[in-house]
């Protein structure tokens, strides 16, 4: 598998990581021989296998709706970078 | 008299501390005495806590302190500070333990060399030329160095095992489920787990029996604490079926290596130990079972960073990190989800089955750790996929779940080697029974590392 400068910043877009125009040519090489690699999977008979996401096997842990003590507002907003009015501050969402 | 102290197992520690021979403050005192002057050549610690007076334990620097910075290794979180402790701190704060310090890792535990740390590579203390192994990086060096009684570290696909090979320590990766995550930052969280490094195996016992058991904040660990029994073998191995995966000794091996890990094969058996040819036919897939699974992980967890509620921005990324969240963004994306992280999850269930099966001839299986003792710094840096390559033999037990234990059986080429005993689901109990059996009858874990004597190649470098 072979990815291209497209695919990889098309990625790096999904991904919300600001990558240099080096950093994409460097991971396309490294990636497409990473992706290279674990192609080898393809030799392997998967037919009728479940696949195991945890082997556990618990799935959707569902807890109990009672108040219980958390942080308090203080304490949640000690390492925020930027804060106001007891508020995180973020990026407008309906902004471009 | 204070390098004593700081020779002591934990175990040693607290007979010595019941019976009055010094006290805490004398323990806290040789302990950072060494720490000044040892971390500067190591650089084991991103900090140290000279107001420890309790038994003093190093902690993962991914593992969250109150109050303390906790960087997980990774330049985005320079300046955070965990408003409360993770479960294991807890727990162990309550048995009278103390943090003397947070610990050098691989940013965010990705990493098998110890040098893809924000904040430089930590040296191995038996060759300061040479790699701790990686993530647990500083962990391990702390405890073979003498810089703390013993250490925590986190295991995703060999990040305590291998170290604690490389640095000829005891690391014990629990089984998956065993140990509660809540307050350790997450990398990959079907893999996952936190575990001791220690000087003993009889020391990795007692704080495993510490740290486990359910807390209510990790919905893997339910009904599983560690509880110390009388030990089913005292001083032989009689009656023990020991599994030995032809798939861990082929192309790859050190041969030097290899002869270290057949020496202590061969002494499990004048223990009494029925060794058993069994095989692991999928375990040339797991390396890249794993990376895929892992990586997609990674990219979930990952995306917490924001820079929103802690951290800085995403651009602070290091390049393993960087590299990772990439690879798992693409496997989990549309059009290629079933051709990389659905196939992979299928393969896993193989390499699991391989496990259960072997498991019906034998009791533990045996082999290597890593499949060579400690190698250059920089080494590798340039080509990741040899540097993933390194955890081949610890990846398997880390998809399956099971329990694994390093414990060091010898030296090749004057560095540590390391055997790996790994156990049935939720089996502490015998792999750290064969451990301890084992190390009362050899020496190679008796010897120090020389680290007054050894010099350095200068300043700690970042990458």
């Amino acid at each position: 598998m072979r990815l291209i400068g497209d695919q990889v910043k098309k990625v790096a877009k999904l991904a919300n990581l600001p990558l240099s125009e080096e950093e994409i040519v460097k991971s396309s090489e490294q990636l497409s021989k990473i992706l290279d690699y674990v192609d080898q999977l393809s030799n392997v008979d998967i037919k009728n296998i479940e696949p195991i996401f945890n082997v556990v096997g618990s799935s959707n842990v569902m807890s109990d709706d009672t108040p219980r003590v958390s942080l308090s507002q203080d304490e949640a907003l000690k390492n925020a970078s930027q804060k106001k009015n007891g508020f995180f501050i973020t990026k407008g969402v309906f902004e471009e | 008299m204070n390098d004593d102290l700081t020779k002591l197992t934990l175990i040693g520690t607290l007979e010595a501390l019941e019976k009055n021979e010094f006290s805490k403050e004398e323990l806290n005192h040789a302990y950072l005495g060494r720490i000044k002057e040892l971390n500067p050549k190591l650089n084991t610690f991103l900090n140290v806590q000279e107001s420890s007076n309790g038994i003093p334990a190093a902690i993962k620097d991914i593992i969250c302190t109150q109050n303390i910075v906790t960087t997980a290794g990774s330049k985005i979180l320079s300046n955070f500070l965990p408003p409360y402790n993770a479960t294991v701190v807890e727990k162990l704060l309550s048995q009278g333990i103390s943090v003397i310090g947070k610990t050098n890792l691989d940013e965010f535990a990705m990493g098998s060399s110890g040098e893809n740390s924000a904040y430089g590579a930590t040296k191995n203390p038996w060759d300061l030329e040479k790699v701790p192994g990686g993530s647990s990086s500083g962990s391990a060096a702390a405890v073979a160095a003498d810089l703390c009684t013993f250490a925590l570290g986190t295991d995703t696909g060999g990040s305590i095992r291998q170290p604690a090979s490389l640095c000829g320590v005891v690391g014990l990766k629990p089984s998956y489920g065993r140990v509660s995550r809540y307050g350790s930052i997450a990398m990959a969280s079907s893999l996952d787990q936190v575990g001791p490094i220690t000087k003993s195996v009889a020391d990795a016992r007692q704080v495993l029996e510490w740290i486990s058991g359910p807390d209510g904040y990790d919905s893997n660990c339910v009904q599983n604490g560690f509880t110390i029994k009388d030990l089913r073998f005292k001083n032989n191995l009689n009656g023990l079926r020991v599994g030995m995966p032809k798939e861990y000794f082929g192309k790859g091996l050190d041969s030097g290596v290899e002869k270290v890990i057949r020496e202590a094969i061969k002494k499990l058996e004048d223990l009494g130990a029925e060794i058993i040819e069994v095989s692991l036919p999928h375990t040339e897939y797991a390396v890249a079972v794993y990376y895929i699974i892992m990586s997609s992980e990674v990219s979930s967890n990952l995306a917490r960073f924001d820079g929103i509620r802690f951290g800085s921005g995403r651009e602070d990324f290091g390049a393993e990190a960087k590299r990772r969240i990439m690879l798992g963004t693409f496997a989990l994306s549309t059009g290629y989800y079933d051709d990389y992280f659905a196939k992979a999850a299928k393969v896993r269930t193989l390499i699991k089955q391989d496990f259960e099966e072997a498991f019906e001839k034998c009791d533990v299986i045996v082999g290597p750790v890593s499949p060579t003792v400690a190698w250059n710094l920089g080494e590798k840096t340039a080509d990741p996929l040899t540097m993933y390559l390194s955890d081949a033999y610890t990846i398997p037990a880390s998809l399956a779940g099971i329990p694994g234990l390093s414990v060091p059986c010898g030296f090749s080429d004057g560095l540590p080697v390391g055997l790996q005993i790994l156990g049935k689901y939720m089996d502490e109990e015998t792999i750290l029974n064969v451990g301890e059996v084992y190390e009362q009858n050899t020496e190679c874990h008796l010897r120090k590392p020389n680290i007054e004597g050894l010099e350095g190649v200068g300043g700690l470098g970042n990458e």
